[in-house]
Parts: structure tokens; sequence; C-alpha cells
């Protein structure tokens, strides 16, 4: 009952205050069956079994903001007409293009922020750490983009191949002692091997089908790393990755007989921040690396045709492109990148354990890029800055983290679909309403 | 012998509790087409609720285990619904007709929400519940091997049996099946016969959502402990399910559940029980790579 009366009453028009209320009141009443089991009562642990909490303070509070919300939004919805709500989504478009065309100027002014960050004045330490992993998931966000914002392929398990790419890092250099350099790019061979081995059989398959297999490759890698022992260490981990060098140069403290050091051999006093230091700048370059071949590849007939499959995989097929090739080279590169943060994370932590591939760390890369706005590459730099910035500030709030952060998911895949700064140009315009026609035919 | 009878029963209980779920998947599917993610947060959150009834039910003093499981039962399909209508109703609803990954990563954005929503909430511990229904009967006894089948598995065999049949009769004979299907093969023309679409798909995510918390109350009292995550690892396998049994297809969700039922308890039974949930990925990705399709579906036509 509930149900369909609070639908109809969603669709009442004119500013009649009693609907309104009305309307407010069945919002409410759907806040009161939503909270009065969870909210309002706390399964506790007693001795001798579980016990019960009761909050309904926690539930009245809920019921009456989700009352005073329903009530406002829907005012608004009354008074503003729906021209106005046309024109908002016509000037977030607008925000969405001036962006990308600042960003030909502003990200090179980015790029020597990014520089200048470390000697700041006001830079410490733990500013330098927090820009490095901010990086490290721009790098990542970067990565994906290219799976998921050019090529349209959603991948629900990216951080398979980050996982690849930091275990065969930590192992090859555990086992054979090479040294990063040799190791990074092996990383990211492997990496883009697993991406064509698991991509070579799915992706024929439609979005969402596609979706699920690759969530289920994700699973799949991450239990195996937990059940290995005998190769991985399971949910051990391994410790004591060997520490990236400055060119063969180690930043340690004590130097061994006639070898020598970061700093004894350019003269300097031994600080920590030179470790920290070279790590926050070797990600960025390899960051930048990944934005820089993004840009470029984008221009390649191989780019192009990655966008086009993602607008229209049957329009593609009938001018001749191949796509399972053209979505294999997307994966393969994409899953290289990932390989490639895998290795510097490894390096950067010392020790990996499967703990830290798990799903919700794909969801969080895929929320940097589909927040940002799928294919949008100074959207994802805007993106990972808000999100992990912005969660490493508050700290004290760290278990609302994952709950704002499915929040801002729904909320922003409803208010705009194709995420903040989507904006594509038409490269053939046929009327004013092309653009839209466009965007379904990609849909479908 | 016995040991294969003893995982047989076992599996079948498995998968019963598995095809519930199987059929939210199958039947959101059908109808709008998209994967509803957070379908196996809304299985977690009807264990929960079903917990909560239960110790209620034990403060009150009703302890006569029929009349409390009854009880149980629907407190928890009605809450556990009005989950189901604001998942469609916020998070998939205003995305209709805008681009096909759209609200997929909307229903990814829910579950993560729904998760942590319950940790925050209930937290992160596992809850543990004392057994409800006790006992069993012994089936067979050799080499000192006996082959139980308790009464819990009894319950959850009958409770699943009986439930499947209601729905697929309500599909089969109700105005409401009737305008499900409609819906199912054509939204449009439903919508120009009078059909009220929005209605049906939100009744659709109901009673999806009714016969998901049947199925976590019926976890509840098979495993006796649930936690925030129960609905990630049981969601995918019920997806699994779906997928082979051909989704959009109801006997299809109920065939397959089986399956991946049986198939994970003997894999864990015969192979190694660390490798259980590789086995159950690597179905579904074999079944989307040979039958896309599934079993009992029919072929999607992809049209321009």
């Amino acid at each position: 009952m509930t149900v369909e009366a609070s639908r109809q009453a969603g669709g009442t028009e004119g500013t009649d205050l009693v609907a309104l209320l009305k309307e407010a009141g069945l919002a409410a009443l759907v806040a009161l069956g939503l909270g009065i089991s969870i909210i309002g009562i706390r399964t506790v642990t007693i001795p001798g079994g579980l016990g019960l909490e009761y909050r309904w303070d926690w539930v009245v509070i809920a019921v009456v903001s989700v009352f005073v919300g329903r009530f406002v939004l829907a005012l608004r919805r009354e008074t503003r007409s729906p021209a106005k709500r046309a024109e908002r989504e016509v000037v977030m478009n607008r925000i969405g293009a001036t962006v990308q065309r600042v960003s030909k100027i502003a990200g090179p002014v980015l790029v020597v922020i990014a520089i200048a960050l470390p000697w700041m004045p006001f830079s410490n330490r733990y500013i330098v750490d927090i820009a490095t992993l901010v990086l490290m998931y721009i790098m990542l966000g970067w990565g994906l983009n290219i799976v998921v914002g050019l090529a349209g392929l959603l991948d629900l398990g990216y951080v398979a191949f980050y996982a690849v790419g930091a275990y065969s890092y930590a192992l090859i250099a555990v086992h054979f002692d090479l040294s990063f350099w040799l190791c990074l790019p092996l990383a990211g061979l492997f990496a883009a091997t697993f991406g064509v081995l698991l991509g070579f059989p799915v992706l024929r398959l439609r979005g969402d089908y596609l979706a699920i297999v690759t969530l289920g490759f994700g699973e799949i890698i991450r239990v195996v790393l937990l059940n290995w022992y005998e190769f991985t260490r399971g949910p051990d981990g391994i410790s004591g990755i060997p520490r990236p060098s400055f060119f063969g140069l180690p930043f340690s403290r004590r130097v061994q007989e006639g070898e020598q050091s970061f700093h004894t051999f350019f003269g300097l006093d031994y600080s920590s921040m030179h470790r920290i230091m070279f790590l926050y700048y070797l990600i960025l370059v390899l960051a930048l690396i990944t934005n820089f071949f993004t840009m470029r590849i984008r221009k390649l007939p191989v780019g192009r045709a990655w966008e086009a499959l993602r607008e229209d995989e049957i329009a593609c097929r009938s001018l001749g492109i191949n796509p399972t090739n053209t979505k294999l080279t997307a994966f393969a590169i994409g899953a290289m990148f990932g390989g490639f943060a895998g290795s510097f994370f490894a390096t950067r932590q010392g020790f990996i354990s499967p703990e830290s591939f798990t799903f919700v760390e794909s969801a969080v890369i895929l929320a940097i890029v589909v927040l940002g706005g799928m294919g949008s590459q100074i959207g994802v730099v805007i993106a990972a800055v808000l999100l992990i910035g912005g969660t490493e500030l508050f700290r004290e709030l760290e278990q609302f983290r994952m709950l704002a952060f499915g929040g801002a998911m729904v909320l922003i895949m409803v208010w705009r679909p194709r995420g903040l700064l989507a904006h594509r140009d038409p490269t053939l315009r046929l009327s004013a309403g092309g653009q839209n026609a466009g965007a379904k035919g990609g849909a479908s | 012998m016995e040991y294969f009878v003893q995982q047989l029963i076992n599996g079948v209980t498995l998968g019963a509790i598995y095809g519930l779920i199987a059929i939210g998947y199958t039947m959101v599917y059908g109808i709008i087409g998209m994967i509803n993610f957070a379908h196996g947060d809304i299985f977690m959150i009807g264990a929960f609720i079903g917990l909560i009834t239960f110790l209620i039910l034990g403060v009150a003093g009703i302890t006569w285990v029929p009349l409390a499981l009854a009880i149980v039962l629907i407190v928890a399909m009605l809450l556990t619904s009005v989950y189901g209508w604001t998942v469609e109703r916020l998070a998939y609803r205003p995305l209709r007709g805008s681009h096909r990954l759209a609200p997929l990563i909307s229903a990814i954005g829910m579950s993560i929400f729904l998760q942590n929503y319950v940790q925050l909430l209930q937290g992160a511990r596992v809850r543990p519940m004392a057994p409800v229904v006790k006992g069993g009967v012994t089936l067979m006894e050799a080499d000192g091997f006996a082959v139980q089948l308790s009464y819990v598995q009894i319950l959850i065999v009958v409770v699943t049996v009986a439930l499947m049949t209601i729905f697929a009769l309500i599909i089969a004979r109700t105005s409401l099946g009737r305008a499900q299907r409609a819906c199912e093969q054509d939204r449009t023309m439903a919508a120009l016969l009078g059909i009220n679409v929005d209605r049906t798909i939100s009744l659709t995510f109901v009673t999806g959502a009714g016969l998901a918390a049947v199925a976590g109350i019926l976890f509840l009292v098979y495993y006796g402990v649930i936690d925030f995550y129960i609905g990630f690892l049981a969601g995918i396998k019920a997806f699994t399910a779906a997928v082979l049994g051909g989704i959009g297809s109801l006997p299809g969700a109920m065939l397959g559940g089986l399956l991946i039922g049986l198939i994970e308890t003997f894999w864990s039974a015969y192979f190694t029980i660390e490798y259980k949930d590789v086995a159950a990925f690597s179905i579904l990705v074999l079944v989307l790579i040979f039958r896309p399709t599934g079993l009992l579906g029919r072929p999607e036509v992809e049209k321009v």
C-alpha cells in the first residue's frame, strides 16, 4: 500500500502544500519501515549469547530528517520549472567542456605544482606521503580509464592486475634479487599477459556480463593468492620486499664496505625524507607516463577504435574493426599500467598480502574513474584528490568512509549518469537532439 | 556411498537457499535488463532483520518454534521488502533510460552503502545465534558413518519448495504475474496497454526482496552465524546460479541454484574446501563463455 501511495504522491502536480506534506509523510513512513529494525535495534554480544539494545532516538532522528528532507526536495521541485532543470544540465555540460579546455593549460600547471610540492615550506613527511598515495590512485584511475572510459568495458576486477603486478614484483625481487628497474617492466608485462589471458575468452560478452566475469576473475586471483601457500605465503603475505634504489644507490643509513648510498654519493646528510621524496617523484613520473601514453594512443587508430567501440559495437564491426582484438589491446594496456602501479605499491610498502587486493579496492578505483567522468583524464585527478585525499584528511571518520563512498557513487550516477566532468564533443551533430540520441545509441 | 548421500543432502539444502536468492536476480534482469548488484546485500539485511526478530520474540517469550518461525518469516519479508522498494526507487528508477552501465555502477554503490550501513549500525563482528530447530533423523548408517538429515534441512527444502510454488503460481495466474511478463517482453507496449510499468517493476523488487529475506532467515537458522559481509559471496553465487539456469527464466533460477549448491558441496567434499569459491566463479566464467543463455534461457538478440 505504502509503495503505491507514495509513488502516486511523487507524481502529484501543483504546489499543493497538503499534497507535499502527504508525500513527505509517506517518505517518513518508509523511513520508519527501514529504520525500525536495523537502526532501532542493535544486537550486542552479552555473556551467554546475544542481547538487544534499543536506539529509538536514532529512528526518530532518521524519520524526522527524511520527512524534512523529502519536503524540502518536493518544494524545490514544485517551485522550479522543468526548464530550469534542463538548463542546469546544459550548465554542467558547459562546465565539463570548460574544464576540458582549461585542462590543456591547467595540466602543465598542475604538473609544476606536483613537482614543487615536496619543496614547499608547508610540506612535511605526512603531506608527501598522502600525495604519493593520491598519485598512486591517479595512476590506477588513468590505467582503468583506458578500459572503462575509452573502451567502455566495465572492469570490476582491475585489482587483479594490480595484485599480479605487486606479487610478480615482490616474488621476482625477493627470489632473484633483481633491481626495481628490471622488475618494473617485468611486472607490467606479467600483468598485461594476464590481461590478455583473462580478456581473450570473456571479451565477447556484453557490458554487464563482462563486469561480473571480471569481478569473478578478481576474486579468483585473490583466493588463489590466499591459498597457494608455497608460492605466495598465503595470508602471511610477502615481507622484506627490496626498496627501490636511485640507479643503484640505496637509501639506507648504513652502507656496506666499498659501496655507496644515496646520501654519501651526493655528500648529503642522511635523511629519511630522501626515500619518501624519491618514491613521490617515482610515482609522479609513472603516472605522467600513463597519462602521456593515454593521450597519445587516443589519437592513434587503435585509440579511435576504442572510443568507437564504446559508442556502437555493431557499427564498428560493420566497418571492419575487429572488436575482440581492439578490446584486448585496451584490456592489456590497462592491465599493464595496473601492474606498474602494483609493483610501485609493493616497493613502497615493503610488504604485501592478499588483504590489500579485495573487491573494495576495485570499487574505489572504479569510483574514481566513474565519478570523475568516464574518459576524462582531469576528472580522474579531481576525483582521486577528493576521494583519497579527502578521506585521508578526515581520518577520524574512517568508519564512514566507505558508506560515503557508496552513497556518492549512487548520488552522482543519479545526478549525472556519465560522471561529473563527462563531456564528449560529438563529431557530427544532426539536430539539437543529436547528442542525446548518440548517447542512447552508445548504450545499446 | 553414505558420504555421497550426505553431501547430496547438504548440497540440495544449500542449493535451495541459492535458488531463492537467484529468483530476485533473474526477475529483475528479465524485466529491466540490469544486474541488481545490491540484491546480495538485501539478502544479508533480511538475515539481520530475521535475527533481530528472533531475539525480540525470545524476549517476548514466544518460544514455540513453528509460531516463532512464521512470525519471523512474515516480519522479515515485510521489512526487507521496504528495503528492496527503496533501493529501486532511489538508485535505479531515476536511471531508467540512461546508458547501460549507469544502473550497474549505481547498484555497486548501493551494495557498498548497504554493507557499511549494516556494519556501522550492527557492528562488524559475526553474530552467532543459538540453533532454533534442533535434531534430525538418521537415514542410514554404515561403517560408523551416519547419514544425517536434520530438521533444519527438511525445513529449508520445504519452505523453499512451498515459496517457489506460490511464486510460480503468482507469475502464471495473477494479474501481477501477467503484467510482469508483459513488461518483460515489451515495456513500451505494456505501458500503452495501461499497465503501470513503474509499479510492476517496484513490485518485482519487492517480491525479490521478500524471497531474499526468506533465504536470509534460512541461511541464519542453517549456519547460525551471520555478518555484514555474507551478502557479497552469496549474491555472486546466486547470480551465477541465475546465469547458469538462464537469466530471465524462473525454473532456470531454481535449477541453477540447485546445481551451484551441489557443485559447491561436492567440490568441498571431494577436492579442496579452500577453493570452493573458485569453483563457483569458474562455473560462472565457463557458462558465460560457452553458453551465455544458460541452460533454460532464450538467446538474446542485440538490436541496433
